[in-house]
């Protein structure tokens, strides 16, 4: 009964879910941004290089490494705690998302050089025989077939990018988390936290149940 | 014009590709050695040699699928085929179908056939679908419109390729051994869509291994070896009477089994 009381407290809780709730949103508003930014900047690095100059595909490449090797942690404290000494002072959202999305760009380069590199060259090939354009081959030929290949990695990364947004409560961002932390704080009980727990589950275990399905079901399609 | 060389079509007819010094290498690997070559607007022309001779390059070079020498030229229609501006008109004008029909597995076949006139020649849909239609008509596959490249065989697949190609009312066709990957009965189904082909003034290059075909359909016949073009002429002449020890060595190898 004490052990309910300490950690399943239903009064604790039902004070604290609006607080919650409200975090929620801003962990939405963080991690669909950097969602959305991240898949825009990962595919023109995907492509880019593809047909960059030399020069180019090399800065991408290394690009790509520092953003996969660097503590994504690591990465928001320096935008958010080093960078305004060089004049860049950025707000706690803008900090989260800027390196969350310049992680997830990283991540999804990789996963779209993955999935254009599985595609048969032949189809470059016809492509190209029949005259279409770099830009139409993509568009028309590659991507669509790509798509498939891509989409249960790309949801990986959405799922990563998602419970990523919890470090952005380090730079002071009133996150589903730093609201649970506050709450606990405030009412000397761990529930909302328990609470915050449980809403991140609900949040997540569907994309992950979809990214389970989805592997399945390509994998079966494959033969 | 060249008129003098061994290897230039009848002088009467303009040449619609023209290959001079053509050369490609692999690093140190050369795999042309330097191949001159005219073709006349609605000739066809047969390329015939063994394994590793260098025929599929010679083809690919023609729409730089291959890059080559920057010291050789190739021109198509006048137009010089080098990276660039000038390559999508170029390959606007010269189709070509692949050993493994290289048809687009996500898109119904109508949709395979109508996309690259919508995209390249700006077709509008309606007239792009009645045209594939018209084309796969052509090729004997009209009922199979809707259905997706997976769902047919070999020999349909091919022939979708060639309508597909045949979309772009390009003035030269090429071929990569067309029917080198298809089970034995179908090739004559496919082989028959080139012959009906070979009638309408459309120049078409050949790579392949049916000789009977080759002696049949071309205008010209000719035996590349070691990356050199050995020789060339009408299909009775290298068929019947090849000037080269190599032709000779190479034709009694292939018609002895
Ligand atoms: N990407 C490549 N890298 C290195 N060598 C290559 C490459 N592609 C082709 N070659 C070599 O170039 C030579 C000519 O090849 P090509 O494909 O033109 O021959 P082919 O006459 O078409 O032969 P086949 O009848 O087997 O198709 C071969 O010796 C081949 O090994
Ligand atoms: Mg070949």
């Amino acid at each position: 009964m004490n052990l309910i009381n300490t950690f399943f407290n239903m009064q604790v809780l039902a004070d604290s879910l609006p607080q919650l709730l409200w975090g929620l949103v801003v962990t939405l508003q963080i991690g669909v941004t950097s969602i959305l930014c991240g898949l825009a900047g990962g595919l023109f690095l995907a492509i880019a290089r593809l047909y960059a100059p030399a020069f180019f595909k090399l800065l991408i490449r290394i690009y790509i490494d520092i953003f996969r090797s660097i503590p994504l942690l690591v990465l928001l404290i320096v935008v958010y705690y080093a960078l305004p000494f060089v004049g860049i002072r950025l707000s706690p959202f803008l900090s989260a998302v800027t390196a969350l999305s310049l992680v997830s760009a990283a991540y999804t380069a990789e996963i779209f050089r993955a999935g254009i590199e599985a595609i048969p060259h032949g189809q470059f090939e016809a492509s190209a025989a029949l005259g279409l354009s770099n830009k139409d081959t993509m568009i028309d030929v590659i991507l669509p077939q790509a798509i498939r290949i891509v989409i249960p990695p790309l949801t990986n990364n959405c799922i990563n990018v998602m419970k990523d947004t919890a470090l952005a409560s380090v730079v002071a961002m009133p996150d589903l988390l730093k609201q649970a932390t506050q709450a606990q704080a405030l009412s000397a009980n761990p529930t909302p936290l328990i609470g915050a727990a449980i809403i991140y589950v609900m949040l997540l275990w569907p994309m992950v149940a979809i990214v389970a399905r989805l592997e399945k079901h390509f994998a079966r399609g494959k033969r | 014009m060249s008129a003098s060389m061994s290897t230039s079509s009848s002088p009467s007819a303009p040449s619609i590709i023209s290959i001079r010094d053509l050369k490609k290498a692999y690093g140190t690997f050369t795999v042309l050695h330097g191949i001159d070559l005219d073709i006349a607007e609605g000739e066809v022309v047969c390329v015939i040699g063994p394994s590793g001779s260098g025929k599929s390059t010679l083809i690919r070079c023609i729409n730089h699928l291959e890059a080559f020498s920057p010291d050789s030229t190739i021109t198509v229609d006048g137009i010089r085929v080098a990276p660039g501006k000038a390559l999508a008109k170029v390959r606007a004008e010269v189709g070509m179908v692949f050993q493994s029909f290289n048809l687009f597995p996500h898109m119904t076949v109508l949709k395979n056939v109508m996309l690259a006139p919508m995209r390249v020649r700006g077709t509008t849909k309606t007239e792009a679908e009645r045209k594939a239609r018209d084309l796969l008509a052509r090729v004997g596959i009209a009922e199979q419109a809707e259905k997706y490249p997976g769902q047919l065989s070999g020999g349909q697949q091919q022939r979708v390729a060639i309508a597909r190609a045949l979309a772009m009312e390009p003035r030269v066709l090429l071929f990569d051994e067309p029917t080198s990957s298809l089970d034995p009965e179908m090739v004559g189904e496919v082989l028959d869509v080139m012959r009906k082909l070979a009638g309408t003034g459309v120049t078409m290059i050949i790579v392949t291994h049916e000789m009977g075909f080759a002696r049949q359909v071309a205008d010209r016949v000719i035996f590349m070896d070691g990356g050199r073009l050995v020789e060339a002429g009408t299909p009775a002449r290298i068929f019947d009477n090849p000037a080269e020890e190599r032709t000779r060595n190479f034709l009694r190898a292939v018609l002895n089994h």
